[in-house]
């Protein structure tokens, strides 16, 4: 027996898909081209703030952010089937709870200054316990009623953003966000780490990718779990799921809480790249957003929340780019056909529409596909 | 008293609007079982067109709302055709998420058709009022009320009298059977999708009648009719009606009362009145008022 044991790693290397222990088969990332393709992506994310500007570090820092974010609405709405149009309302509880925790207090405006260890967590913590209370509400509610729900939770949030005043600086105001100065430690200044100068963008885009690496195997690690599986039951036959013994109320509040936390993250973290947060940034759009960062990328895939939230991100600057080449205005013109903003959000909308009738597994899906056939060539069809 | 009776009158306008915007959502979820998040879209569209054959082309209020109607429902018709067909047999929600890119990509097209510049519906009532118990009765109020009703009483008879309104009802309860007795289900679907259409772009034109401009913003107003529908239940054009008035009349009164009785609820409390009242009969009744609770099997 021991022989095969050592002689796993040669065996796996000959043919990808025998496994000769459960510990490799298990594995999260358990073929050599997993592995392959994941070295060298962290490889690439480690080169790219010395290769481009630091606007595109910022953008790729909002990458990490969406796709955390986007993860948190895929747990619920992909791997859980719970829809929801709220998940701005829980970015923008997020963001506040860091603020008042982690910023300053300045005029009317109330900031604790504590230290990010404390108001990260507690940024993710907030909205989860705010789900868990709103989830019993959800949980008697199926499918669509549910949308409608959280819909109402966005214009209510934004209406106490609103406010709020001594929380969010009132409407057209609002105020500056948290400062992420881990143990010490300022993610958003510039830095000299083992004797390379980083500027602060390059700083905080570090910072935020461990982030997300932490809650992206976090939560890909959630989807193989027992909850997981749950999740996927309740999606699938929900009334079936509850006669399996699956508790339809603990799951969907679970579904709920946990992409609260991951939202309530993204909030947090996405209020120090803009900078200065304003109550009417959490509005409905923000969640088309993030139903648009899964339903291109692909719902009930990890994988695929991140390239819905590369392409999501990369979308406007990808207009920007081609705008010199095409009849459409920078900026708000009358001339043209239709202005960049526009051109994003059209664009957005088609896509969605057209992934969802043409893809439903999204861009990830797309890569299955392109890899299969490869896997398949030359018999290929 | 004056005050009391204005507001209710202001109310029961604006549950006009909200009960025409909730049967465009009923009839589309009755035949479809998808809610159509693009209504809001479709009724900006329907105000546009109202407008630009009203002002630009001169014609009468009635003539250009009853030709933007016919538009909208041609173009609703069409918009089912391409997007909303391949999506039969598949979950109903991510056929509404499709309505959701629907709404964004209507809403662009419907703000570069309007532009920049100030338009309006040329509707006889514009700012006038009548003085009843010495109360300040804005007209248009009582117009919507009443045009409302008539156009859904109009659907209503349409859904119970005529040969297409009774396949309609059988595809709403049973698309196979339906097909099994000779009705064409897909024209069917075309079908409500044009009546939804026309019902909000009836519902675009008043609510900017009344001496409002047009702007993608109205599309707001149309998101307040879901909380229309959930408290009237999904699937009842009686209960939308209802629910309509309730909801707008609470909304009314809440703006008239709120800011002086409650001023620490903040300014546009009324705005967000529809979704509490909606959270509060969630928690009582998760089929809403007229709705038929659903059966679900394994």
């Amino acid at each position: 027996m021991s022989s095969i044991t050592s002689d796993s790693r040669k065996t796996t290397r000959s043919r990808s898909q025998l496994f000769t222990t459960y510990a490799s088969e298990m594995a999260i990332f358990n073929t050599r081209v997993k592995k392959f393709w994941i070295f060298f992506g962290v490889l690439g994310v480690l080169v790219i703030p010395f290769l481009v500007q630091r606007d595109m570090v910022a953008l790729i820092t909002t990458v990490f952010i969406y796709a955390i974010g986007g993860i948190g609405l895929n747990l619920l709405t992909g791997f859980a089937g719970q829809v929801s149009l709220g998940h701005a309302f829980f970015l923008g509880i997020g963001a506040y709870t860091g603020a008042v925790l982690g910023g300053e207090s300045r005029g009317n405006v109330i900031g604790l200054g504590w230290d990010m260890a404390i108001w990260l967590p507690l940024a993710g913590l907030v909205p989860a316990v705010i789900a868990l209370t709103i989830a019993p509400l959800a949980a008697r509610v199926r499918g669509l009623y549910l949308a409608i729900l959280t819909l109402g939770l966005v214009f209510i949030g934004e209406h106490i953003f609103k406010e709020a005043t001594p929380i969010t600086g009132g409407a057209g105001v609002g105020r500056a966000p948290a400062e992420p100065v881990l143990f010490g430690f300022n993610l958003f200044a510039n830095q000299e780490i083992f004797g390379v100068k980083l500027d602060r963008f390059s700083v905080y885009y570090f910072g935020v990718f461990v982030i997300f690496v932490v809650m992206a195997l976090a939560a890909r690690n959630l989807t193989r779990s027992r909850f997981g599986r749950s999740f996927a039951a309740v999606r699938d036959r929900d009334i079936a799921a509850e006669v399996m013994g699956i508790s339809l109320l603990k799951m969907k509040s679970l579904a709920f809480a946990v992409s609260a936390f991951y939202a309530g993250i993204a909030g947090a973290l996405l209020s120090v790249v803009i900078g200065r947060i304003s109550p009417e940034t959490w509005n409905i759009f923000l969640s088309i957003d993030f139903l648009a960062v899964i339903f291109i990328g692909g719902l009930a895939s990890i994988t695929g929340t991140i390239f819905g939230a590369i392409f999501v991100v990369m979308l406007p600057k990808l207009v920007n780019t081609l705008t010199g080449y095409l009849p459409i205005e920078s900026g708000v013109g009358q001339g043209a056909l239709l202005n960049v903003f526009e051109i994003q959000s059209i664009i957005f909308g088609l896509l969605i529409i057209v992934f969802v009738i043409l893809e439903p597994r999204g861009l990830y899906g797309l890569w299955i596909r392109l890899r299969n056939y490869f896997k398949a060539w030359p018999f290929s069809f | 008293m004056g005050e009391f009776l204005a507001s209710l009158v202001r109310g029961l306008g604006l549950g006009g609007l909200y009960a025409l915007l909730g049967v465009s959502f009923v009839i589309i979820y009755r035949a479809t079982g998808v809610i159509n998040f693009a209504t809001p879209a479709l009724m900006v569209l329907g105000a546009f067109f109202a407008g630009l054959l009203g002002v630009a082309s001169g014609l009468p209020f009635v003539v250009s709302v009853i030709l933007a109607m016919v538009i909208m429902a041609a173009i609703g018709m069409i918009i089912e055709r391409i997007t909303l067909r391949p999506m039969v047999g598949r979950p109903a929600f991510s056929a509404a998420i499709v309505t959701v890119g629907l709404f964004i990509v209507l809403l662009i097209v419907a703000g570069r058709l309007i532009g920049s510049e100030l338009l309006t519906v040329n509707d006889p009532w514009g700012l006038s009022t009548i003085n009843l118990l010495d109360a300040r009765i804005f007209q248009v109020d009582i117009a919507r009320f009443v045009i409302a009703l008539v156009a859904i009483g109009i659907v209503g008879i349409f859904l119970t009298r005529s040969r297409a309104g009774l396949a309609m009802r059988a595809t709403a309860i049973d698309q196979e059977v339906s097909l099994a007795q000779g009705i064409n289900v897909g024209r069917m679907f075309g079908l409500s999708w044009g009546i939804a259409a026309a019902m909000a772009a009836l519902a675009g034109a008043l609510l900017t009648a009344g001496g409002s401009g047009i702007e993608t913003t109205i599309a707001l107003v149309a998101l307040k009719a879901l909380p229309v529908i959930i408290l009237g239940g999904l699937d009842s054009i009686k209960g939308s009606v209802i629910a309509g008035m309730i909801i707008g009349i609470a909304e009314s009164l809440t703006r008239s009362y709120q800011p002086l009785y409650a001023p620490w609820l903040g300014f546009n409390f009324d705005i967000i009145v529809p979704y509490i009242i909606m959270i509060i009969v969630l928690m009582v009744r998760p089929y809403g008022l007229f709705g038929t609770k659903e059966v679900v099997r394994v």
